[in-house]
């Protein structure tokens, strides 16, 4: 009997050791996998357990964390909603993150292994980590000025500092209110239905997401080109230009829509925005030039990040002449984001260079000390310093002559171009209004802000649309950045 | 045993000749000093996880379970003095964690609060205790009941038939708002039984009758009993959806049958009944074939777009555990919903103390169940030994036919995880188990000569 009740032990050893074995398979070998498992609620209890860090603009926090006491703990909240979509995206429970939410989701939702107070004991201790902040470069008094401007409209408005890149208002209208997208219940659904449903897409971020046709703001690059490559060597020559002119190889022919743009010097031409004249620049530049030009500028360049991507930028580089000479003045395959047209003003502030746009000025650990910081950027030259002396004369006489008189501010110097861009079938829809500029103080050393806008819904007619429209709404911009005295210090 | 097992008591052997063991009285002492302190600082470390603070309760819970175990310990130094140390500190260490576990998950469902009548349940188990440890002064009393046991047993077994049905199984009675489970009763019963009949009737089981092949056929006088109590009771379970506790039995009986006997061949039949039964069962019962399903497929719902189910959510739960644990109060097992505080106690276990917790849980039944095979090896007579045996072959079945089913090992089978779950009978079936297996070590180790029976 001794012997089978020792059988019988060894027995139950063995069931015994199975369940170990089966214990350290599940716990240990497989525990990976579970963990990933989309229907394991775990990552998203814990992700939600502690307040989200926040997104702060001049010093003060725009968003904000609420306590639900649901499973999923705290949901994102946003002081002036609208204000900052463009820039703060949103962080939904159920939609996932976007924009900044998304670009900087680590540090906020503190899984940054940076973020860790004591790195080997956290880890070991499975203590989460406290999500850390984002401070942004935008100026707020700017950001409203924008907002105020793009009130009731479609469009988008960007506008960077030109001598460091960084973006000091990104607006896109109409805009949302990103709050109602953070929970998980039948609220946050009904509002992504509405959202994604509208028509005006309020959720695309149109300043860095969208392109659209430059038109007439492109002239600035053409002009660019035609002077560093020397087919215009005198601002006040005349450039033996036909008007109309015949784009070449084909019986097309183009005018304008102001008067006295036959052998118009460079700078009349730019004044008054003569279409002939700058698509036969194009064409006597070529194609090789005008490309290496606006990829100087950030065209075809489909990398950009701010920390969000940037939709790319193109100008069409396999051309016939005719194609050059329609994408020189901002038409055919030439297309820009907003970032990207302010990008081009700013570049011509900050004597040709064209430095990368960036959104976010550092990120912080929860005590405030800094986690990264925005290090001084590469600087391209887009074209040479004397051009873009030059370019900003012509951009100041726009103002001060021509179709720009709307964006002059007092007390302050001012460079723009607008642009009026045709598209839609056979050029139907209700054409584009641009706006491009800068400002300097007139007691500053160097522009202080380069400004690009775009209306998709400009209002009178076709001939003095973007002056009259676009303009005012730059100017406001421009003049709440000159007006704000101090500067957010750049660490 | 060399003499033939037909007589039903044998004799005290002459006391004189036998050196007592150290009685270890102080061992178990300490021993159930860390259990309760080991319990109170988990029920700490839940209230510190949860809120920051200590539970308000943890001073007057500390002592109400250590004054539990050391009436206990009482009962066990005054009447069995000679009894196995470890058995009493691993039932309260099991039962204090238990209740942690389950405090634990209290705070997660407010308006359901199982932890106050766990511990009256407790309270009563330790009083059940005392009683059979004051009380029953050789357990071989009990081999004078084993018919009573019996009909006690399928009476208990066939009590709750009478009443609706519960959560799809018919195992429970409801009596003043407390919720019964007589069929856990009936398994210390039937342990008895098939104890006693066994040890009576052995020499006929194994050496008379015919012999078919290699097979050696006990009579049907002689077997006819014990299997009809089995089927019996296997029949019922069934009828009552409770599976679970009929595969409980049945390994029971197969393990009883093979000690006492020592014929394999049995071990082969029951096997291949085992083995039968289950195809059928599997077949035509689609519950039983749905819990199949669920265990070869156990993430089958959520591809199929219904979320996880509860074993998903408990291997989710195990995993989470990892080595270490998250900590208690620290995990989301209450995500398995239904059932977590009973049958899937284990993984909230699993979650908050990890593997590393899950072993030494895992360990100390180990232990309680070697503790009983001791005792098993260290009687001499033959009814006593099967009483160890079966016991602790209770024990070690049900962890593993529970705890495998919550881990994926084998299908799931909703039974109690011993001291652990949530269940008011099987806290107390279970100190009733820990009080025998105390009287029977006692007489073992009180008649220890030094070396084990043959």
């Amino acid at each position: 009997m001794t012997r089978h009740i020792r059988h019988a032990g060894f027995f139950c050893a063995l069931l015994l050791a199975a369940l170990l074995l089966n214990a350290a398979l599940v716990q240990v070998v497989r525990a990976p996998a579970y963990e990933g498992n989309p229907a394991n609620r775990r990552p998203d209890i814990a992700r939600y357990a502690q307040p989200r860090g926040d997104i702060l603009v001049g010093g003060r926090a725009v968003t904000g964390s609420e306590d639900t006491r649901e499973h999923l703990r705290y949901e994102r909240t946003y002081a002036n909603g609208p204000l900052y979509a463009p820039v703060t995206g949103f962080a939904s429970q159920l939609y996932g993150t976007t924009l900044l939410e998304d670009a900087e989701d680590a540090v906020l939702s503190g899984t940054h292994p940076m973020l860790a107070p004591f790195p080997l004991w956290s880890d070991f201790a499975r203590a989460p980590y406290r999500g850390g902040d984002v401070v942004t470069t935008l100026d707020p008094a700017a950001q409203r000025a924008a907002y105020r401007g793009l009130a009731g409209r479609k469009g988008a408005l960007a506008a960077l500092e030109p001598s460091t890149g960084r973006i000091l208002a990104l607006f896109s209208a109409p805009s949302y209110d990103p709050q109602p997208l953070s929970g998980n219940g039948t609220a946050a659904s009904r509002a992504w239905a509405r959202l994604t449903a509208d028509p005006d897409r309020p959720m695309l971020n149109r300043a860095v997401r969208q392109t659209y046709p430059p038109g007439s703001t492109f002239k600035i690059v053409t002009a660019a080109a035609a002077l560093d490559a020397g087919v215009v060597r005198n601002l006040d020559a005349p450039t033996d230009s036909p008007d109309p002119y015949t784009l070449p190889g084909t019986r097309t022919r183009l005018v304008n829509e102001s008067k006295g743009c036959a052998d118009a010097s460079l700078r009349e031409a730019f004044t008054f925005s003569c279409n002939t004249v700058f698509a036969k620049l194009g064409v006597d530049v070529g194609a090789r030039d005008m490309t290496r030009t606006a990829r100087a500028f950030g065209f075809d360049n489909g990398g950009t990040h701010i920390p969000f991507p940037v939709a790319r930028s193109t100008f069409d580089t396999s051309l016939d002449l005719a194609q050059l000479a329609l994408s020189s003045i901002g038409q055919y395959n030439t297309r820009a984001t907003p970032l990207q047209m302010a990008m081009v003003a700013a570049a011509v502030a900050d004597g040709g260079q064209v430095r990368e746009p960036y959104l976010v000025e550092r990120t912080t650990r929860p005590g405030g000390s800094t986690l990264a910081a925005a290090g001084s950027r590469p600087a391209r030259q887009a074209m040479s310093p004397s051009t873009a002396v030059r370019l900003r004369a012509l951009m100041r006489d726009a103002v001060r002559n021509g179709t720009g008189r709307k964006a002059a501010i007092r007390g302050a110097k001012v460079g723009g171009k607008t642009g009026t861009a045709q598209h839609g079938l056979g050029n139907s829809g209700t054409p584009y209004a641009w706006f491009v500029s800068w400002a300097q103080g007139d007691h500053e050393p160097a522009p202080r802000v380069a400004v690009a806008v775009v209306l998709e819904d400009a209002r009178s007619d076709r001939g003095h649309i973007s002056g009259g429209d676009a303009a005012p709404i730059a100017r406001a911009v421009m003049k709440a950045v000159l007006n704000s005295r101090e500067r957010t210090p750049s660490q | 045993m060399s003499n033939a097992g037909i007589t039903v008591a044998t004799a005290d052997p002459p006391a004189p000749a036998a050196r007592h063991l150290p009685r270890r009285r102080g061992v178990e002492l300490a021993l159930i000093v860390l259990a309760v302190l080991l319990s109170v600082y988990g029920y700490c470390a839940v209230g510190l996880a949860q809120h920051g603070t200590l539970p308000p309760g943890a001073a007057g819970y500390g002592a109400g379970l250590g004054v539990l175990a050391l009436l206990a310990h009482l009962a066990v130094r005054l009447r069995a003095p000679y009894a196995d140390p470890l058995p009493l500190p691993i039932g309260v260490l099991l039962n204090g964690v238990g209740l942690v576990l389950i405090y634990r998950l209290d705070l997660e469902t407010p308006g359901d609060r199982a932890a106050p009548a766990q511990l009256i349940w407790s309270t009563l188990g330790v009083a059940l205790f005392i009683l059979v440890v004051l009380l029953l002064r050789d357990h071989r009393v009990l081999q004078r009941y084993a018919y009573v046991c019996v009909v006690a047993a399928l009476a208990l077994l066939t009590l709750p038939i009478l009443f609706p049905a519960v959560n799809g199984a018919r195992i429970w009675i409801r009596i003043a708002g407390f919720s019964i489970q007589p069929g856990e009763f009936a398994k210390v019963l039937l342990a008895v039984f098939f104890a006693a009949y066994l040890a009576a009737n052995r020499s006929a089981l194994a050496y008379t009758g015919r012999r078919v092949w290699k097979l050696q056929l006990p009579t049907g006088r002689v077997l006819g009993p014990i299997v009809a109590v089995w089927l019996v009771s296997v029949c019922v379970l069934v009828l009552e959806r409770d599976l679970g506790t009929s595969l409980l039995f049945f390994g029971l009986f197969v393990v009883l049958l093979y000690v006492a006997t020592g014929r394999t061949g049995w071990i082969a039949v029951g096997l291949l009944l085992a083995a039968l039964g289950a195809v059928a069962v599997g077949r035509l019962e689609p519950h039983v074939h749905s819990r199949i399903e669920t265990w070869r497929h156990p993430f089958s719902s959520i591809e199929a777009g219904e979320g996880a189910n509860q074993l998903a959510q408990s291997l989710f739960a195990f995993a989470e555990g990892g080595v270490l644990g998250t900590g208690l109060g620290l995990g989301h097992s209450v995500l398995i919903g239904f059932a977590v505080k009973s049958d899937f106690i284990l993984a909230t276990a699993g979650e908050e103390l990890g593997f590393a917790g899950l072993s030494a849980i895992f360990l100390l039944y180990g232990l309680l169940v070697e503790r009983g095979f001791r005792a098993g090896l260290a009687l001499r007579e033959p009814f006593g030994r099967l009483l160890a045996v079966g016991l602790a072959s209770l024990v070690s079945l049900q962890v593993f036919v529970i705890a495998g089913g919550v881990t994926g090992l084998i299908p799931l089978t909703g039974m109690a995880m011993p001291f652990l779950a949530q269940g008011g009978s099987s806290v107390v079936t279970n100190w009733a188990i820990v009080a025998l297996l105390v009287r029977v070590s006692d007489s073992a180790r009180r008649q220890h000569d030094g070396q084990d029976a043959r």
